[in-house]
């Protein structure tokens, strides 16, 4: 048993707790919410059957392996798996896009290796950049971002490279 | 930009795979792929829901705005120079909430009303003020307590420890949100001066 098996059970029971002390509705509230994530989970399916199909034949072709095999000397040196890379390239531009790969990835090296995990910290420690940008300031007159491109992406490569140093940290190799 | 993604990518396992014979791959590939969707999407949809209908108790109950106010001295930090009982950083402080509990749903409205606040405050320019790059910036770099879809498919996958990763998220996202406010602040005072001359110089060919 782990430290981190206790995270979830106590969560659940200190806003089940702390929701019945402040008098609120606990099972309808939670099933209001629980619509509200049903809703998403439907509004992403069609993305995910585009994706997983566009990608699933991007495999299937051998072209993903070339391009890979191409990027791997650079992705090496900084000591981050290259079967990872195709999933780092992703992550900034399509959230489910990113969601397929790391699936593949979870069911070819499995999630307790050291590319499941680093795939694993990899997506819970970026976002998709780009989206983000785009609908933040779709709200607003701004055309001139300024610096805000270069550092959202500095920040998702210091993610990359953080996800290869922290796996290695905290769960070893 | 995805319509970009999408077709180079078929047009491109299509071409690969003529070249290294493998058309058939490609094609049980694309039959096969679009039915795994659903599977992936049945083994999300109810851990999605589950944590939507918990994080919906916990907004009710008040439980979240204890967060929010942990949150305070970190935004006043971050966003210099704005009232911290404005709308404005209400709405900031309550989409940093939102993003650290992995409400991606309820973070994207809040943020987008602190953005439309703060355009206010930006006079409708067309240059971004330095609020506005950083709660962007802020947004693009996740910071997540509990991940749970990606909990969710390691567990899918057979982990013995689905929720083994999350110091090592904890951490790799400290350093990715701090690279990138680093990356801000740095070009703050540096990019200022350019911007004001490039605006000039849009207004110079504006007058032309």
């Amino acid at each position: 048993m782990r430290l981190t098996d206790f995270i979830i059970p106590l969560m659940i029971s200190f806003i089940l707790i702390h929701g019945l002390v402040k008098g609120v509705d606990v099972f309808n509230e939670f099933l209001d919410g629980a619509k509200d994530g049903l809703m998403i989970g439907v509004k992403i399916l069609p993305a995910l059957v585009a994706l997983m199909t566009c990608m699933g034949m991007f495999k299937a072709s051998g072209a993903l392996d070339v391009l890979t095999y191409a990027i791997s000397p650079l992705s090496s040196a900084i000591g981050f798996p290259p079967e990872c890379v195709p999933l780092a390239l992703l992550r900034p531009l399509s959230g489910s896009g990113a969601l397929v790969l790391f699936e593949g990835v979870l069911s070819e090296h499995g999630p307790d290796s050291f590319i499941g995990r680093v795939a694993s910290v990899l997506m819970g420690s970026t976002e998709t950049t780009f989206y983000t940008i785009a609908i933040y300031f779709g709200v607003t007159k701004v055309t001139r971002t300024r610096q805000c491109l270069a550092a959202a992406i500095t920040a998702d490569f210091a993610g990359f490279i953080a996800s290869a140093i922290t796996v290695r940290l905290f769960l070893g190799i | 930009m995805m319509k970009w993604v999408f077709s180079a990518l078929i047009l491109l396992s299509v071409v690969f795979g003529m070249m290294n014979g493998q058309m058939s791959e490609v094609t049980n590939a694309a039959l096969e792929e679009c039915s795994t969707a659903v599977t992936l999407f049945l083994s999300l949809v109810g851990v999605m829901a589950l944590w939507s209908g918990l994080m919906n108790v916990a907004v009710k109950s008040g439980a979240t705005n204890f967060i929010t106010r942990l949150f305070r001295p970190i935004a006043k930090l971050l966003f210099k120079g704005l009232d911290p009982n404005s709308k404005a950083f209400q709405a900031i402080s309550m989409n940093m909430t939102a993003n650290l509990l992995g409400l991606g749903n309820a973070a994207t409205p809040l943020g987008l009303e602190a953005m439309s606040e703060l355009e206010k405050e930006n006079k409708g320019s067309k240059i971004a003020s330095n609020h506005m790059v950083m709660l962007v910036v802020i947004n693009t770099a996740s910071i997540q307590l509990i991940p749970t879809t990606i909990a969710a498919l390691r567990l899918k996958h057979g982990s013995a420890s689905p929720f083994e990763i999350i110091p090592a998220i904890l951490l790799a996202s400290i350093f990715s949100v701090i690279s990138a406010v680093l990356i801000v602040i740095a070009f703050r005072k540096t990019g200022l001066k350019k911007d004001a001359q490039d605006n000039f110089t849009e207004n110079g060919k504006e007058q032309k």
